[in-house]
């Protein structure tokens, strides 16, 4: 009992230990970002690499999971005679839920590892400490563009996504199902609401979501050990945490934008 | 045993008292060390002595549980990270793997440092680049990418990187490990000669007797967290400590023994499976 309880405290000290540096890694971050931003071919560099590259995979993603749900809006508000709502139904679950959560962790599967084993392999090669012996900061030159790169891509890409989503969702219910066309698109415009749905919902959730990816991202890739098992420890590691704080960070934004019935 | 250093010349790098510890075991005890400015010093020393370990203190990538490191004059101690920054600036560093960026290609490799601490005009880059390319008898290869050279050329190219900003002072970390005879023999070469035509100091960490003396101006061999003789190559090849016989010959048996620290052959073969 008393090991158990042994085990459990140094479970939750390593939690608290690793959740403490990663804070102050982002404090050191968010000090070089003014700087970083100054250097703007760097981050785009990124933009492409992390954001550009992933376009397609959101693309298709989106796609699907539009149509679905205009299969499954369309069979639940048959019940109900009220097919005219499918669009809002897609759009509001892409918007608030469906877009900035899969966007977030289809982004920590495809660019999240990329980013890891990326930093994780510098640092492994000694490219990072031969960095330093040049006199330039690894965590300016390499490591914040790739960060303030997760933070803008992913926003974007949630946009792209929820776009193509609904276009999905048109094309099911519309095209295929039957749906009437201008009640699909009217019923959407009045029901989704710029401010709430698209601005708070989608942009802030995307924004808040690629930092926190990209920093679990870049952190764990530049605290890897140098090793082969330890760079892919810590790519799981980036997959499983970002996972985790996509899940919990969505229902603390979520709460903090619900504005009841 | 150690001789003191030409009292003459200045050194450019003064250490004294290093002591520094890893988990429990102690990598130096007051380990006293000077570098004569101009000269290639080489430090020596068997495996898992921790040479590498005494580059990065000097470089201040490791900072030491005690004593006083004192680099061209400044106290690598109290430097904060950007005077540590601006004193790196006058330091090159050629480590064991090369360290290149495997994503770039041997020119834009080389042309690194000189991007991101001057501002120099494109043109005028792609001179500095290709004159330290050809330094190291590379200017051919400077579109390959890292993956493309031998282990031998990557060093080279390392080494056209480290003096790209025209350092005082260069640091080799194992240059020869790995290296057939004839890149060993390039590096040598090399050392020797941007030693002496770029004004540069060198040291060198290698346990590679025979090149570090054919190129070294004076050599210290480390052991056991001390210095255990010091002088010119001629000086340590008459020394007559047996443990420095024994390192400078390459015997397998001696001070130090063949066999690691073990209880007794038979009583550990039949105490069973727990010891």
């Amino acid at each position: 009992m008393i090991s158990l309880l042994r085990e459990m405290y140094y479970i939750i000290l390593g939690f608290l230990e690793g959740f403490g540096a990663c804070w102050l890694f982002l404090f050191r971050l968010l000090r070089y970002t003014p700087s970083a931003l100054l250097r703007w071919r760097l981050v785009f560099q990124q933009i492409y690499s992390v954001g550009a590259m992933s376009l397609v995979l959101i693309i298709v993603a989106g796609l699907f999971v539009g149509m679905v749900l205009g299969l499954e809006s369309y069979n639940l508000l048959a019940r109900f005679a009220a097919t005219s709502a499918v669009g809002s139904g897609i759009a509001l679950s892409l918007y608030r839920e469906l877009g900035p959560v899969i966007t977030a962790l289809l982004f920590a599967g495809r660019a999240g590892t990329a980013l890891t084993s990326e930093i994780g392999l510098m640092r492994a090669t000694e490219q990072l400490a031969g960095m330093e012996m040049m006199a330039v900061d690894p965590v300016r030159r390499i490591v914040v563009p790739r960060f303030i790169a997760g933070a803008i891509s992913v926003p974007l890409l949630t946009v792209i996504f929820c776009t193509i989503g609904i276009l999905g969702g048109y094309l099911l219910s519309v095209m295929h199902l039957g749906v009437d066309e201008g009640a699909f698109w009217s019923q959407m415009r009045v029901n989704v609401d710029l401010v709430e749905d698209v601005i708070e919902s989608t942009v802030i959730k995307g924004i808040v979501f690629g930092g926190a990816i990209s920093l679990l991202a870049v952190y764990e890739g530049f605290y890897a050990q140098p090793t082969a098992e330890g760079v892919s420890n810590a790519t799981t590691r980036t997959v499983v945490n970002s996972a985790l704080a996509v899940l919990v960070l969505d229902y603390i934004l979520t709460s903090a934008f619900f504005h009841g019935a | 045993m150690v001789s003191e250093t030409d009292s003459g010349s200045e050194n450019v790098i003064e250490i004294s008292g290093l002591k520094y510890r890893r988990g429990e075991k102690l990598i130096f005890d007051r380990l006293n060390i000077n570098i004569l400015r101009g000269k290639v010093t080489a430090i020596m020393g068997p495996s898992g002595t921790g040479k590498t370990t005494l580059l990065r203190i000097m470089t201040g990538q490791v900072l030491p549980d005690r004593g006083r490191i004192i680099v061209d004059g400044r106290n690598i101690m109290r430097l904060t990270a950007e005077q540590l920054f601006e004193l790196r600036k006058e330091m090159g560093f050629l480590f064991q793997s090369g360290a290149l960026f495997t994503d770039n290609s041997v020119y834009e490799n080389v042309a690194f440092p000189l991007r991101e601490h001057t501002k120099l005009p494109e043109s005028l880059i792609r001179q500095v680049v290709l004159i330290k390319l050809q330094a190291v008898g590379l200017r051919g290869a400077w579109n390959l990418m890292p993956t493309e050279l031998s282990g031998g050329m990557s060093r080279r190219v390392a080494l056209a990187r480290a003096i790209a900003l025209d350092p005082k002072i260069i640091f080799y970390d194992e240059p020869f490990t790995g290296l057939d005879p004839i890149s060993m023999g390039v590096i040598v070469r090399l050392i020797r000669q941007l030693n002496d035509s770029l004004g540069l100091t060198s040291i060198i960490v290698s346990h590679d007797v025979e090149e570090v003396s054919s190129v070294s101006d004076h050599s210290y061999l480390i052991s056991e967290g001390k210095v255990v003789a010091y002088g010119t190559p001629q000086e340590l090849e008459e020394n007559k400590s047996a443990w420095v016989r024994q390192f400078m010959k390459g015997l397998s048996d001696g001070p130090v023994p063949f066999h690691y620290p073990a209880p007794d052959l038979a009583k550990q073969l039949f105490a069973g499976e727990q010891e």
